[in-house]
């Protein structure tokens, strides 16, 4: 077995589950906290990934990524190469496509935590955003963590979307569950059974971990 | 060098419109049933809820004048506000909390004593009872050394004996204390003992102030005394007077 597609899905999941999290906990604030004309149609535009065929979006995205759609094109003029089928480009994808994964347990903890708490590290001085560092974030921590851990195994189990914008390039795009798919094709049911048998409890392992923080007091509540 | 405040703010039911003054190192006490408009009111004071139409000023800085569109927010007032239901930061320890945003650091220690919870500083929140949680909190706020302290009925879920020993804490604090303190309430035995001034205040609006005096001097004023002029008042706050007017003659 070619241990190379589960570095590359492990590698994927690890980059994309740390650029969510800090990405999707100010959007998240901007949802609990702010009032603004049109947010619950912002709000349903970053959930849409979640309900849309991954075929689909990896279509649209394939549209904007390629050198002569919107992105790419800005990607190419800022780095000389193109995004399409490269891992900058993977990543990019599993960023559109699981962050409301990362926003939805965010979400819940924030809306958990009491307003007077914000009211009153208010009164004692923070501004909003040392409040949401210093009061939002300690008292989300679990839902952050399910969040990194649902952002991270989902990325670990992406197909469709990889396969629209990376294609299968080893070593470059071609993740665990593109090489499992392909070793099936090959009737290499060996090397698709030996991935497979890594990535089942690692999933498993984790969503054990979120059922935990999931259950677990969150503070403020 | 006062607090002064002159605020009208339409609310679902009824309309607050309240004016006074409070000085350095005295206590006023907001009096009144609940739903009174009494913690909106400390909530304007705090700058955590505007007033529709009005001004608060506090040592010639004007914190809100909604004719010029000033309106300094809660950050910039330096203010202690201790409110009703526990409000310490649940991650943090006792210590940590009142260090929160302490003016001082070096204060912790000798406030945690000051306040007797210098024994429970390392525990948390949820490891300690109502009691220590108010004393907590009220060292919290004093700890940012502020120039106003509010305090939105921070007894009310004690147990009797807890409210007596706070209230007592409260009265020592307030002599040594140079700041105008706010105190809100619904307990008229709490106002007459705490308050250096007393505000009854119903729907919106402070009743005559008159009326605590007859109180202190031994006498009540009769009914149709406390409801003169008060032709304009509607059912409902005639019947929130009567409340209060009931309550005030079970007290005497």
């Amino acid at each position: 077995m070619d241990p190379a597609p589960l570095y590359l899905s492990l590698k994927l999941a690890v980059v994309t589950t740390v650029v969510l999290v800090i990405l999707a906990a100010p959007l998240t604030y901007l949802l609990v906290y702010v009032r603004f004309a049109g947010k619950s149609f912002f709000e349903a535009l970053l959930s849409l990934p979640m309900v849309l065929p991954p075929t689909v979006l990896g279509f649209y995205l394939l549209l904007v990524m390629t050198p002569q759609g919107s992105v790419g094109r800005f990607w190419k003029a800022a780095t000389g190469s193109p995004l399409i089928f490269t891992f900058a480009g993977i990543v990019l994808a599993s960023l559109v496509y699981s962050l409301p994964f990362a926003i939805q347990p965010m979400k819940a903890s924030f809306e958990k935590i009491d307003r007077r708490l914000l009211e009153s590290a208010y009164v004692l001085g923070l501004s909003p955003l040392a409040a949401f560092f210093r009061v939002i974030i300690p008292n989300a921590i679990n839902g952050l963590a399910a969040s990194a851990i649902l952002v991270f195994i989902h990325t670990l189990g992406e197909f469709g979307v990889i396969l629209m914008v990376g294609g299968s390039i080893p070593g470059e795009t071609k993740v665990a569950s593109i090489a499992i798919y392909e070793a099936v094709e090959a009737l290499r049911y060996r090397d698709a059974a030996m991935m497979c048998l890594v990535l089942v409890p690692v999933s498993y392992f984790f969503l054990l971990v979120i059922n935990r923080l999931t259950q677990r007091r969150i503070y403020g509540s | 060098m006062d607090l002064n405040l002159s605020i009208k703010k339409k609310l679902p039911h009824f309309d607050i419109d309240v004016s006074f003054s409070c000085r350095k190192g005295r206590l006023l006490v907001l009096v009144g049933p609940s739903g009174a408009g009494k913690t909106t009111l400390v909530r304007m004071l705090a700058g955590l809820d505007r007033p529709d139409h009005g001004r608060i000023t506090y040592d010639g800085e004007t914190w809100v004048d909604t004719d010029t569109g000033i309106f300094l927010p809660p950050q910039k007032r330096h203010v202690g506000y201790v409110f009703q239901e526990y409000t310490l930061f649940p991650h943090l320890s006792v210590a940590k909390n009142v260090a929160f945003s302490a003016a001082d650091k070096g204060d912790v220690p000798s406030l945690l004593r000051r306040f007797n919870i210098w024994h429970l500083k390392d525990r948390k929140p949820d490891r300690i009872s109502g009691g220590e949680r108010q004393r907590c909190a009220i060292c919290q706020a004093m700890a940012r050394r502020p120039r106003l302290l509010l305090l939105d009925e921070p007894f009310s879920a004690l147990d009797a004996v807890t409210r007596q020993n706070l209230r007592e804490e409260l009265q020592k604090l307030k002599r040594e204390l140079s700041i105008p303190i706010i105190h809100v309430t619904h307990d008229i035995s709490e106002a007459l003992y705490l308050g250096d001034d007393v505000l009854p205040m119903v729907n919106g609006r402070v009743v005559r102030k008159w009326m605590v005096q007859f109180m202190l001097k031994g006498r009540l004023p009769e009914p149709e005394q406390f409801f003169e002029d008060r032709a304009d008042y509607n059912p409902r706050e005639r019947r929130d007077l009567s409340v209060l007017y009931d309550s005030l003659e079970v007290m005497h």
